[in-house]
């Protein structure tokens, strides 16, 4: 999985929250839980295991588990087929539970998007308030 | 899609309306009440606005008792932006619904 001789960039998202890892591990592996905070999805914590993700927008994504040590690591894919190829994904959603001394310190990576996707890449760390603020540039430019 | 980009702009492009977004962006979910409190416009004129958000795709509503809930829907600005610029903003909005999911839970 560690791809260093192609391109491919990640997005990653980090957190920590107040309780055990045990506890988090619950809410990132069992469906019902899942469907509270991600999307609708038929997900069982097995290797090798596909099953979708549905999300509220109408999208669906394909995913397979890939790896699974309980409270610590979880990983799966993470794709998503569209007719235009820009939005065309295949991607790695791999999730880490380190224990802090007052709970979990979470981390998201996704990685996968591809050179073409570089640009994009560049965006993802500009985050929402600066896309915003360049918002209302974009637009007087647009007049 | 220049149709849908043309829409987004038109809609984003009224900085009250765009401050209810990005509040919501930032925030999470509100309600109208919520919202009118810091928005320095009157609760019909933000109800008006979030209708407009509701129509263009970027926000929607969630019904619960008496209250309706409102709630950015990041996957609307996907004409007008890259896959993981998306992808940042959705991980960030679902940490927070993790974080309110572990509140839920017990032990």
């Amino acid at each position: 999985m560690n791809q260093t001789s192609t391109e491919t960039r990640s997005v990653t998202v980090e957190r920590e929250f107040p309780y055990p890892p045990e506890k988090l591990w619950r809410a990132l592996t069992q469906p019902h839980l899942i469907e509270e905070w991600l999307m609708k999805n038929d997900f069982h914590p097995k290797v090798g295991h596909s099953f979708n993700l549905r999300g509220d927008w109408g999208g669906v994504l394909d995913c397979e588990v890939l790896a699974v040590e309980p409270n610590r690591t979880l990983s799966y894919t993470w794709n998503f087929k569209h007719d235009d190829d820009a939005y065309n994904l295949e991607s790695v959603v791999t999730f880490t539970l380190t224990p802090t001394g007052t709970g979990t310190h979470l981390r998201m990576e996704q990685s996968g998007f591809r050179p073409n996707q570089k640009q994009a890449y560049g965006g993802a760390h500009a985050g929402w308030q600066k896309f915003l603020a360049n918002l209302e540039q974009v637009m007087a430019r647009a007049d | 899609m220049p149709n849908a980009q043309d829409m987004l702009f038109k809609t984003l492009a009224d900085p009250t309306r765009r401050a209810i977004f990005e509040r919501l962006c930032r925030e999470g979910e509100k309600t109208v009440g919520e919202l009118t409190a810091r928005a320095g416009v009157s609760q019909p004129a933000v109800s008006k606005h979030l209708g407009v958000l509701k129509q263009a795709g970027l926000v929607r509503d969630r019904h619960e008792g008496r209250q309706t809930h409102y709630s950015a829907q990041l996957g609307a600005l996907a004409p007008l932006i890259d896959w993981t610029s998306q992808m940042a903003g959705f991980w960030q909005s679902r940490f927070d619904h993790l974080e309110d999911l572990l509140k839920r839970m017990d032990q």
